[in-house]
C-alpha cells in the first residue's frame, strides 16, 4: 500500500486511559499512545496480556471514556462528542468483534434477533420482510445458511458463533471494524477459515480493521501495519514486514524471538533474546520517532542515533 | 536422555460417554507407547480426544465414561483395572499432571509452600518440616525468585507464569515417572511460555521424567517433542518422530494442520484452511472420519476405515493414500517445501554418517 498518499481514517493522539484515577491503585492501562490507521488497511496491535491492547480498542470505540487525548474518526473528534446524531453515525461506522464467541452472544436471543439488533436500533429495515432478507443475506455472507436464523447460540460451534458475531458487526454496514482477539478461542483448523473470511470481507466491502491479538504469526499474516504495545506504551510502529524482519526496539526483538515456530530444525537452534524492562522506567521522555520511513520507534532524543545506527546495520535507508 | 524402555503402553483403548443424546464415542481404538525420558506430543483439535486419553491414564474419567475395550499398561499393571486406592498411589506419585489454567488449578486458600509439600506428605509420608524444606528446594529449582520469603504467600499473590511454575513444582516434587502436561502454556503470553517450556526441558534432563505433552500449538510441539501423535475424531491418524511429522507428513489432516498455521514468513493471499467442522462423535461417519473435510479423499475413504500404513520403522499414518494402489496426489505447496527440506536433512545425515565411517576406517588403518 502507498502510505504517503493514503487517507487517514483514524487518528489517535496522546490517548491516555487510566483507571481508578487519584486512588492508590491507579492503573495507567494506556499511557500516551499515538497512531494513525489508513483507509482499507489492517492495523495489528500486538503485546502481552496487560499491555493495553484491549483497552486501546475499547477506548477507541468509546466503551470507555478516555482520560485524555484525541481520537479523530474521519476528521471528526470523538472524545466529548455531544451531537447525538453524529455519535449514532459513529457507532454505526465502527463495530467490534469480540474474543469469546461463547460470552458475546446473548443465549436467550435467536440468531436472527442477535444479527438484526443493530438494524432495529438504526431503523435500517423497511419492514419485517426486509429485515429477514437482510439477516439471510448477512448469514450467507459469513458462510451460514438462512435456516440458522431461528436457532439459538448454543446450537452452534465456536467457529460458527464467531461467524454470527461477524454478521452482527456487518449488519449496520460499518466502515471500520475492531477485532479483539477474534480467533484465539477457536481451533487451529477453524482459525484459518475465520481469518480468510475477514480478509474476503475486507476486500469486498473496503473495510478498515484494527486487529488485536497476541498470536504474532497470525497478526503478521493479516496486518498491513503493526504497532507493538508494552506497559500501555507504543514501542514500535511500522509495516508488518518491516517490524518482523527488521525489528529495531529491544522489546520487539525479544517478543519475536519467543514465538514458537512449527519447524523443529529452527526450534533446536533458536536463541531467545532477553529484554530488560528497566529500560522503560520513565526516567526519560520518550516519543515515537520515525527512524526509517514509516517505521517508528519510541525513543528519547539522545537515543535516535543509536536506532539509526541499528537500522543502517540492517541495510535500511535512514530517514 | 531417551532409552528404549517402554514405561507406558496404551493398547486399543476405546472410551464412550453416555449422554442424554446417546453414546459419544470419544476414543475409538487408540494405541501408543511412551518411552523412558522422552516427550510425546499429542496434537489435535478440541474434541479429538487428547484430554480424555490422558485422563484415562490418570484414572480420572468422568462418571458417565465407559471403557469399551483396551488396556493401559503401566509397569505390568493395567491402570484401567486398578482400585481407587491403587489409583491414589499412582496419581501425584508416579504420574503427575499439570493443567492448562494455572489460575484454577491451585487452591486459593492454601499457602503455596504447603501446596507444594502436600504430595510429599501424603504419598511419601515425609514429616511436615522436612517436606517444607524440600518444597523450598523445588521452588528454587523451578525458578521462583526470593523463594524463602514467598513460601508462605497465597496463589493470588503470583503472576500467571509464576503460578504455572508453582503447579510444575507440585507435579514434580515426587519425581514422577510420567508428567502429563495438558496445554500447560496456552493461557500464558509468548515470552512467559518460552520460559516455562525452557524450564520443562531443563527439569526433564535433570530428573529424566517422560512427558506426554498435549497441545494444539504446532510451534510448541516442534520445540518440545521427540515424537508426535496426531489425533482426529477420537483416533490417532499419524505418528512418528518430530522430524517425520513436520518434514515428511503423510496424512492429509496433518497437511491441513501444518498449512493452516501461518508462519512468520507466510505471505500468500489466502490461508490454506481445512473446510468444514470435525464430525459428531455421537454418530461417527462410516469409513475415514476425516473424509468429508478431505480434498484428497478417495472413494474407499467413505466405505472403509484406513489401517495404519508403515512409512518408516517409527512413522505410521492411517490414510488410504499410502496404499500401493492409491493414485499419486500432490500435497499442498507448504508440505512439498517441508518434504524437500526433509530430503536435504536425510542427505546431510547420510553424508555425515559416511564421513564418520571413512574417518573410523582411516583410524583403524
Amino acid at each position: 500500500m502507498e502510505l504517503d498518499n493514503a487517507k487517514k481514517v483514524l487518528e489517535v493522539k496522546h490517548l491516555k486511559q487510566y483507571f481508578n484515577v487519584g486512588k492508590r491503585d491507579e492503573v495507567k492501562a494506556v499511557d500516551d499512545i499515538s497512531f494513525d490507521i489508513y483507509e482499507g488497511e489492517t492495523f495489528g496491535l500486538v503485546g502481552e496480556s496487560g499491555s493495553g491492547k484491549t483497552t486501546t480498542g475499547r477506548a477507541i470505540i468509546h466503551l470507555y471514556t478516555p482520560t485524555s487525548g484525541s481520537i479523530k474518526f474521519n476528521n471528526q473528534e470523538i472524545i466529548g462528542l455531544k451531537d447525538h446524531q453524529k455519535m449514532q453515525q459513529f457507532r454505526r461506522d465502527m463495530q467490534m468483534i469480540f474474543q469469546d464467541p461463547y460470552a458475546s452472544l446473548n443465549p436467550r436471543m435467536k440468531v436472527k434477533d442477535i444479527v438484526a439488533e443493530g438494524i432495529d436500533i438504526n431503523h435500517l429495515a423497511k419492514d419485517d420482510a426486509d429485515r429477514s432478507k437482510q439477516v439471510a443475506d448477512l448469514l450467507a455472507t459469513v458462510g451460514l445458511n438462512r435456516d440458522h436464523a431461528s436457532r439459538y447460540p448454543h446450537e452452534f460451534s465456536g467457529g460458527q458463533r464467531q461467524r454470527i458475531g461477524i454478521a452482527r458487526a456487518l449488519a449496520v454496514q460499518p466502515k471500520f471494524i475492531i477485532a479483539d482477539e477474534p480467533i484465539s478461542a477457536l481451533d487451529v483448523s477453524i482459525q484459518a477459515q475465520v481469518v480468510n473470511l475477514l480478509k474476503q470481507l475486507q476486500r469486498e466491502r473496503k473495510l478498515t480493521f484494527l486487529f488485536i491479538a497476541h498470536d504474532l504469526s497470525m497478526v503478521k499474516y493479516i496486518s498491513d501495519r503493526i504497532g507493538v504495545l508494552h506497559y500501555g506504551r507504543m514501542l514500535e510502529v511500522g509495516t508488518s514486514d518491516e517490524v518482523y524482519n527488521h525489528p529495531l526496539h529491544d522489546y520487539t526483538r525479544s517478543l519475536l524471538s519467543a514465538v514458537p515456530v512449527p519447524d523443529p530444525e529452527y526450534e533446536r537452534t533458536r536463541t531467545q533474546i532477553k529484554y530488560d524492562p528497566k529500560y522503560e522506567d520513565g526516567s526519560k521522555k520518550r516519543e515515537l520517532v520515525e527512524i526509517v520511513p514509516h517505521h517508528f520507534v519510541q525513543c528519547s532524543q539522545d537515543e535516535i542515533p543509536m536506532y539509526q545506527e541499528r537500522a543502517k546495520e540492517m541495510g535500511l535507508s535512514v530517514k | 536422555m531417551q532409552s528404549n524402555e517402554t514405561i507406558l503402553a496404551v493398547n486399543h483403548l476405546k472410551i464412550n460417554f453416555n449422554t442424554y443424546a446417546g453414546k459419544v464415542k470419544a476414543i475409538r481404538d487408540v494405541s501408543f507407547d511412551l518411552k523412558k525420558g522422552e516427550t510425546l506430543a499429542i496434537v489435535g483439535e478440541s474434541g479429538s480426544g487428547k484430554t480424555v486419553t490422558t485422563r484415562s491414564i490418570m484414572g480420572m474419567l468422568a462418571n458417565n465414561a465407559v471403557v469399551d475395550g483396551g488396556n493401559i499398561q503401566f509397569h505390568d499393571k493395567d491402570v484401567l483395572k486398578m482400585s481407587e486406592r491403587e489409583l491414589e498411589n499412582l496419581r501425584g506419585a508416579q504420574i503427575a499432571q499439570i493443567f492448562q489454567d494455572p489460575m484454577t488449578s491451585l487452591d486459593p486458600t492454601m499457602r503455596i509452600g504447603r501446596q507444594i509439600a502436600e504430595p510429599l506428605m501424603i504419598h511419601k509420608g515425609v514429616k511436615k518440616e522436612k517436606a517444607m524444606a524440600q518444597a523450598l528446594e523445588m521452588m528454587k529449582l523451578v525458578g521462583i525468585t526470593d523463594a524463602e520469603n514467598r513460601i508462605n504467600d497465597y496463589p493470588h499473590q503470583f503472576s500467571g507464569g509464576m503460578r504455572q511454575r508453582i503447579v510444575i513444582a507440585i507435579a514434580l516434587i515426587n519425581y514422577p515417572e510420567i508428567l502429563i502436561a495438558d496445554e500447560p502454556t496456552t493461557a500464558l503470553d509468548v515470552t512467559i511460555q518460552a520460559q516455562i517450556l525452557n524450564l520443562m526441558r531443563e527439569l526433564q534432563d535433570k530428573i529424566s521424567t517422560s512427558i506426554i505433552f498435549i497441545t494444539h500449538d504446532l510451534g510448541v510441539v516442534a520445540g518440545m517433542a521427540d515424537r508426535v501423535a496426531v489425533m482426529y475424531a477420537g483416533k490417532i491418524v499419524e505418528y512418528g518422530t518430530v522430524d517425520e511429522i513436520f518434514y515428511n507428513p503423510k496424512h492429509p489432516y496433518t497437511w491441513g494442520l501444518l498449512s493452516s498455521m501461518p508462519t512468520l514468513d507466510t505471505n500468500s493471499a489466502e490461508l490454506a484452511s481445512i473446510p468444514g467442522t470435525p464430525p459428531d462423535l455421537l454418530d461417527p461417519p462410516k469409513g475415514d472420519a476425516f473424509a468429508p473435510r478431505n480434498p484428497y479423499a478417495l472413494k474407499i475413504d467413505t466405505e472403509q476405515e484406513p489401517p495404519f500404513f508403515k512409512v518408516s520403522d517409527t512413522h505410521y499414518a492411517a490414510t488410504w493414500l499410502l496404499h500401493p494402489d492409491a493414485p499419486k496426489v500432490t500435497p499442498p505447496d507448504q508440505i512439498i517445501k517441508r518434504q524437500e527440506k526433509f530430503a536435504e536433512m536425510q542427505k546431510a545425515a547420510l553424508a555425515k554418517a559416511q564421513h564418520h565411517q571413512i574417518e573410523e576406517e582411516e583410524e583403524q588403518q
